[in-house]
C-alpha cells in the first residue's frame, strides 16, 4: 500500500498520505468508542431524565447541563492532564480521550433523545395509562418506537460532530489524523508545507463526515415525508 | 354499590379552581351524559375517575376501590375502567389489531393467538374487523374511534368513560360512532359520556348533567333536562345548542 503510493506520486507525498490515512483509522476508532460508549451511557441518562422520580430526574438534568456547558477541549484537558496530575495517576491518551468524548457524547445524545421522547404526543402516554400499561411496557412498546423517528436523524448528524471533535484530542497527545498531520506540517521536509498537508487532512475529514451528513439528511427527509 | 362515587372533590390547576366541591355518583349499569361549555371541567372530572388527573381534596371510590396516590390503587381502578379520547389516541405505529392486543399480551398474559382472537371479537363488535391489519393513519376518523372503543372493550371494563368521542370527527362519521355507543348501552354497560350530541343523550342517558365553572349545575333525567331545566344557566346553554 505504502509502496504503491510512493511509486505513484513520489516519496514525500506518498509517505505523507499513507501516514495520514493510517492515522485516520484512529480517528475512526475513537469516534466509534465515543459514539457507542456515549450512546450506552445516554440510554441510562435519558431513562433517568424521564424517570417518574424527581431526584433521579434532577440528577440526570444536572449531568446533562454540566457536561453540555463544558467545552470539549476542557473535558479533554481535565481527563488527560488535570485529574491525572491532581490525583497522581497515569493515563494513556487513548483512555483519556475516550473518557472525555464518551462523557461529551452521552450528555449531548441524552438531551437529543429526551427531546425525541418529549415530541411523542402526551395522548400516547394517556392512552397507555388508561390501558393500565406498566411504565416499562409503555416505553418499550409505545413511546420509544415513536421517539426513534424523531431522534434518528439528529443522532446520526451528531456522529459528524464527534468525528470533528476527536481532532481536539491531539492536544493531549492522541495519535490521530490531526496530530500526524500537524507533525508533518511542522516538519522541515520539502513537499510537506502546511498548505499541502492541511488540505489533504480536510479532504480526509470530509470523506469521513460527508457520507454520514448525507445519511442524516436522508433520514430527516424521510421522517418529514412520513410526518405529512 | 355505585360504580363511581365522588364526594367533595376539589381540583386546582395552580390557582385555577377546576372542580369545585363536587359530589357525583353513578350506579352500576347507569349511563350518564355530561355536557357544558368548554372549560367547565368536564374532562377534568372524568379524568379524575381513572387517575389521569389526581384530585386535590375529597374522595373517589370506583367499583369499591378507593382512589389514592398509590400505584396499586390506580392500577386496580384502571383495570375496570375503559377510556375513549376525543383525539382517539391510537398508537400510530401499530395496526388496529395490535392496538387492541398490546395490553392483553403485555399485561394480562394472554398468548398472541388468544389475544388476537379476543381482539377480533371486539373489532367485529364495532364492525371494523375487515380493517384489522391497517394502521390508524389508513383509517377514517370514525373508524379510528371505533378501533379505540374496541381497544378499551378488550380489557372488559365495568365502566366506560368517553371524553367528547365525536367532537374531532367529520359530521358524516359521527353517527357510526354513536351507533357503536348505543349498542354498548343496549348491552347494559355503565357509561359516563361527555358529549354535546343531545340526540344521543336523549336516547341512551339515564341522567344528564350540566356542568359550569367546575360545578354540577343540573343533574336530571333526560325529559326533565330538556323540558323543564331548573337552572337558568342550563336553559341558556340549551337554547344556544338546540338553536
Ligand atoms: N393540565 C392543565 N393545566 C392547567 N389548566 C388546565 C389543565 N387542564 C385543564 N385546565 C383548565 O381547567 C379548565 C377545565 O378544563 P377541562 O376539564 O378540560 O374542561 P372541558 O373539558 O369542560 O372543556 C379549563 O379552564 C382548562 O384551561
Ligand atoms: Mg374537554
Amino acid at each position: 500500500m505504502k509502496e504503491v503510493l510512493i511509486d505513484l506520486i513520489g516519496a514525500p507525498l506518498g509517505t505523507i498520505i499513507f501516514q495520514l490515512v493510517f492515522a485516520a483509522q484512529f480517528t475512526v476508532y475513537l469516534s466509534l468508542i465515543a459514539f457507542i460508549g456515549g450512546g450506552i451511557a445516554a440510554i441510562f441518562i435519558t431513562l433517568a431524565r424521564i424517570a417518574p422520580y424527581r431526584p433521579i430526574r434532577s440528577a440526570a438534568t444536572g449531568y446533562i447541563w454540566l457536561f453540555q456547558s463544558t467545552p470539549l477541549l476542557m473535558l479533554l484537558f481535565l481527563c488527560g492532564l488535570g485529574f491525572p496530575h491532581l490525583f497522581q495517576f497515569q493515563i494513556s491518551p487513548w483512555t483519556a480521550a475516550s473518557v472525555a468524548l464518551t462523557i461529551f457524547t452521552s450528555a449531548y445524545l441524552a438531551e437529543v433523545w429526551r427531546g425525541a421522547i418529549g415530541a411523542v404526543e402526551t395522548g400516547q402516554w394517556e392512552a397507555g395509562d388508561a390501558l393500565n400499561l406498566r411504565y416499562v411496557v409503555m416505553l418499550r412498546r409505545i413511546i420509544i418506537p415513536q421517539a426513534i423517528k424523531f431522534g434518528l436523524a439528529p443522532t446520526i448528524g451528531f456522529l459528524v460532530q464527534i468525528i470533528k471533535g476527536t481532532s481536539l484530542a491531539y492536544i493531549i497527545g492522541f495519535q490521530d489524523l490531526m496530530l500526524v498531520g500537524k507533525r508533518w506540517a511542522n516538519a522541515p521536509v520539502d513537499g510537506s508545507e502546511p498548505f499541502i498537508i492541511f488540505p489533504i487532512m480536510a479532504v480526509l475529514y470530509f470523506c469521513l463526515c460527508y457520507p454520514l451528513a448525507l445519511f442524516a439528511r436522508q433520514l430527516e427527509q424521510k421522517a418529514l415525508a412520513r410526518g405529512q | 354499590m355505585p360504580i363511581v362515587s365522588m364526594e367533595a372533590v376539589q381540583k386546582w390547576y395552580g390557582d385555577y379552581h377546576a372542580l369545585r366541591d363536587l359530589d357525583f355518583s353513578v350506579e352500576q349499569g347507569e349511563r350518564v351524559v355530561i355536557c357544558g361549555p368548554s372549560g367547565s371541567g368536564k374532562s377534568t372530572l372524568i379524568r379524575c375517575i381513572n387517575g389521569l388527573e389526581m384530585c386535590d381534596a375529597g374522595s373517589i371510590v370506583v367499583n369499591g376501590i378507593e382512589l389514592t396516590k398509590r400505584s396499586e390503587s390506580v392500577a386496580k381502578i384502571r383495570s375496570v375502567v375503559g377510556m375513549v379520547f376525543q383525539q382517539f389516541n391510537l398508537f400510530p405505529h401499530l395496526s388496529a389489531l395490535e392496538n387492541c392486543t398490546l395490553a392483553l399480551t403485555e399485561e394480562l398474559g394472554l398468548t398472541q393467538s388468544q389475544a388476537d382472537e379476543k381482539a377480533m371479537q371486539y373489532l367485529s363488535r364495532v364492525r371494523i374487523a375487515d380493517q384489522a391489519t391497517k394502521r390508524p393513519a389508513q383509517l377514517s376518523g370514525g373508524q379510528q374511534q371505533r378501533v379505540a372503543i374496541a381497544r378499551a372493550l378488550c380489557l372488559e371494563p365495568q365502566l366506560m368513560l368517553f371524553d367528547e368521542p365525536t367532537s374531532a370527527l367529520d359530521p358524516e362519521m359521527i353517527s357510526e360512532v354513536l351507533e357503536t355507543m348505543v349498542s354498548l348501552a343496549e348491552d347494559g354497560m355503565s357509561m359516563i359520556c361527555v358529549t354535546h350530541e343531545l340526540g344521543f343523550a336523549r336516547e341512551v342517558a339515564h341522567r344528564i348533567i350540566f356542568m359550569d365553572e367546575g360545578a354540577l349545575v343540573e343533574d336530571r333525567d333526560p325529559v326533565g333536562f330538556f323540558e323543564r331545566p331548573d337552572n337558568p344557566r342550563t336553559k341558556k346553554f340549551l337554547s344556544k345548542i338546540l338553536r
